[in-house]
């Protein structure tokens, strides 16, 4: 991997355990402003727990991860990684959008208040002009009639496409996905695909954990095949479908298609 | 599926062939008429017992202190429920902590206040001068004594009471909020906080208002339990209904009376907050089917 200077996003050398099990085993990876980064693996490999690691769902055992020469959740004092102050750490995970497997919508919300909440909460923006941001977000996603509806009434795809807006409203500098459309019917999976293709090519910087191949040859700028806590290997689409280097890859990719 | 009315099902039913009979239930009936004899008897033979004088009963049912006592019992009642809620919020943060300590000493606070009769935990409070017979502030410099209490006059029987109610309540509220934390699913936590939600932004905003569905039922009928509950607190004279009935009844020594008297008193407030608690689950039910998954 050639070192960018100004790469956005820096994960250097990361290790996580879980009691005796050692999920990420010395993970780096750079990321480039406005490109897409595909995540594959098969599963176990770690690569949620490398997501959560970069907004600090999960704490690190060694290693940082930086966003604009900025590390994330940990400053370095007298020769080891202090974490942050929680309140220092949440004004991080503002630039950092997040999309869960499961939606993870507040249900006691409508879709409105589940986009406006964080911005008002935070005073990101005042009220009018987050509503404002909410609904055009709504627009972007196809949703604007959707906006009062309660998040039970909507279908997975829909539910999907208002938790993007969601994270999208704290307009991040960075958004990570977890498998966005693994919990969706296979009809619903395209609208959600769309979303986010749309968002690429407003040159959104995206990280995107995902089993949709087809997606990853054609958005992303960068795939990063993981397996068993390691970077097997990443590269062009191109590259890394047409001419894996690993057996281990080649072995995944035949499985997945 | 289709939704007929019910002249349209009759319609269709009489129709069909086969009609199936209706399923005849002969000793329901036969056990209601029985349970409604044994209550009517049981009824009739107290209120006619000659040992009940009903001329008291009347005289004193409205009385002043007692109108007083039941104004205590309730303010007792919500004042306790109040401070108990509030109280068990903080045990339920504790026990869900991520810190050790904190966990331990929720752990110990519910364990212990559950294994102390509350008649126990009250005659405490209301003894409370026998510990220490006086509160001081002290100057820690120089020892001097800024200001002095009475522990009598601190802790009124009133005061005590709502300490051993309170402190009972929060041991049992602190477990019905725990279980209504934790039947949030954790993502949401998750969501919040990827957001960038402090803890809490995230528990007022996004916890709490979804627990409250699982909070809400049980704690009703805490608060139906509490205000029968503060009866207890006559042992202290806590000033409550069963405190002013007992008053009465040891100057006229007419116990049975001034016990039906604060019966049906008890049975009033406590009809009333069951109806409160019945059309509040309702609502609930109402709203989860509109919000539900
Ligand atoms: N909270 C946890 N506690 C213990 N083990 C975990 C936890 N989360 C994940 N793991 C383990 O870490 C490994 C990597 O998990 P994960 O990052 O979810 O993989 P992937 O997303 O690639 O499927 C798995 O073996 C999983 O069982
Ligand atoms: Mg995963």
């Amino acid at each position: 991997m050639s070192t960018h200077p100004d790469a956005l996003l820096k994960v250097d050398s990361v290790h996580k355990f879980y009691g005796d099990h050692h999920v990420l085993r010395g993970v780096s990876l750079e990321v480039q402003e406005q490109t897409v980064s595909c995540l594959l693996g098969p599963s176990g490999s770690g690569k949620s727990t490398l997501l959560r690691c970069i907004n600090h769902l999960e704490t690190l055992d060694a290693g940082r991860i930086t966003m604009g020469g900025e590390t994330i959740a940990y400053e370095a004092r007298d020769g080891l990684m202090h974490e942050r102050p929680r309140r220092a750490v949440d004004r991080q995970r503002q630039d950092i959008g997040m999309v869960f497997q499961h939606f993870n919508l507040f249900p006691h919300f409508t879709v409105l208040e589940n986009i406006t909440l964080a911005p008002n909460l935070l005073k990101r923006h005042s009220k009018a002009k987050s509503r404002q941001l909410a609904e055009s977000l709504l627009e972007k996603v196809g949703l604007a009639d959707k906006r009062d509806a309660y998040p039970s009434s909507l279908s997975g795809g829909q539910k999907q496409r208002v938790a993007i807006a969601r994270a999208l409203a704290m307009e991040p500098r960075v958004m990570l996905f977890d498998e966005p459309t693994s919990a969706l019917d296979p009809e619903l999976v395209g609208e959600v695909l769309k979303v986010m293709k749309d968002l690429a090519a407003g040159g959104m910087t995206m990280i995107v954990v995902t089993h949709e191949m087809a997606f990853a040859r054609e958005v992303a700028d960068v795939v990063v095949v993981m397996d068993s806590g390691v970077i097997l290997e990443s590269g062009t689409p191109d590259g890394v479908f047409t001419d894996p280097e690993h057996e281990r890859t080649r072995d995944f990719l035949r499985h997945v298609r | 599926m289709r939704t007929v009315s019910l002249a349209e099902r009759e319609q269709t039913l009489s129709q069909a062939a086969d009609r199936i009979a209706a399923k005849k239930h002969p000793g329901r009936i036969l056990l209601a008429v029985a349970a409604a004899c044994v209550v009517t008897w049981g009824a009739l033979s107290m209120w006619f017992n000659p040992a009940l004088d009903h001329e008291t009963i009347y005289k004193y049912l409205t009385a002043e202190s007692i109108r007083a006592g039941v104004m205590n019992t309730i303010v007792l009642a919500v004042i306790s429920m109040v401070l108990g809620t509030v109280g068990g919020f903080i045990v339920a943060v504790m026990r869900l902590s991520s810190n050790p300590v904190l966990r331990a000493i929720g752990f110990s606070y519910v364990a212990l206040v559950r294994s102390i009769p509350l008649l126990v935990l009250i005659l405490f409070t209301g003894n409370l001068a026998l510990f220490w017979s006086r509160v001081d502030i002290v100057n820690p410099f120089n020892g001097d004594i800024w200001h002095s209490w009475d522990m009598n006059d601190l802790v009124t029987p009133f005061i005590a009471s709502i300490l051993a109610l309170s402190f009972n309540e929060a041991a049992y509220m602190g477990e019905i909020i725990r279980s209504g934390l934790r039947s949030v699913d954790q993502g949401q936590r998750e969501a919040a906080t990827a957001l960038g939600l402090g803890p809490w932004h995230t528990m007022r905003k996004v916890i709490l208002p979804q627990a409250m569905r699982v909070i809400l039922p049980p704690t009703g009928s805490q608060f139906v339990t509490m205000i029968k509950m503060t009866s207890l607190v006559s042992v202290i004279a806590g000033g409550d209904l069963l405190t002013a009935s007992q008053n009465i009844a040891a100057t006229n020594l007419r116990t049975l009376e001034l016990l039906v008297i604060a019966s049906a008193w008890y049975l009033l407030v406590t009809g009333i907050a069951t109806v409160g608690q019945t059309l509040l689950e309702r609502r609930l039910e109402r709203g989860q089917r509109k919000v539900s998954v």
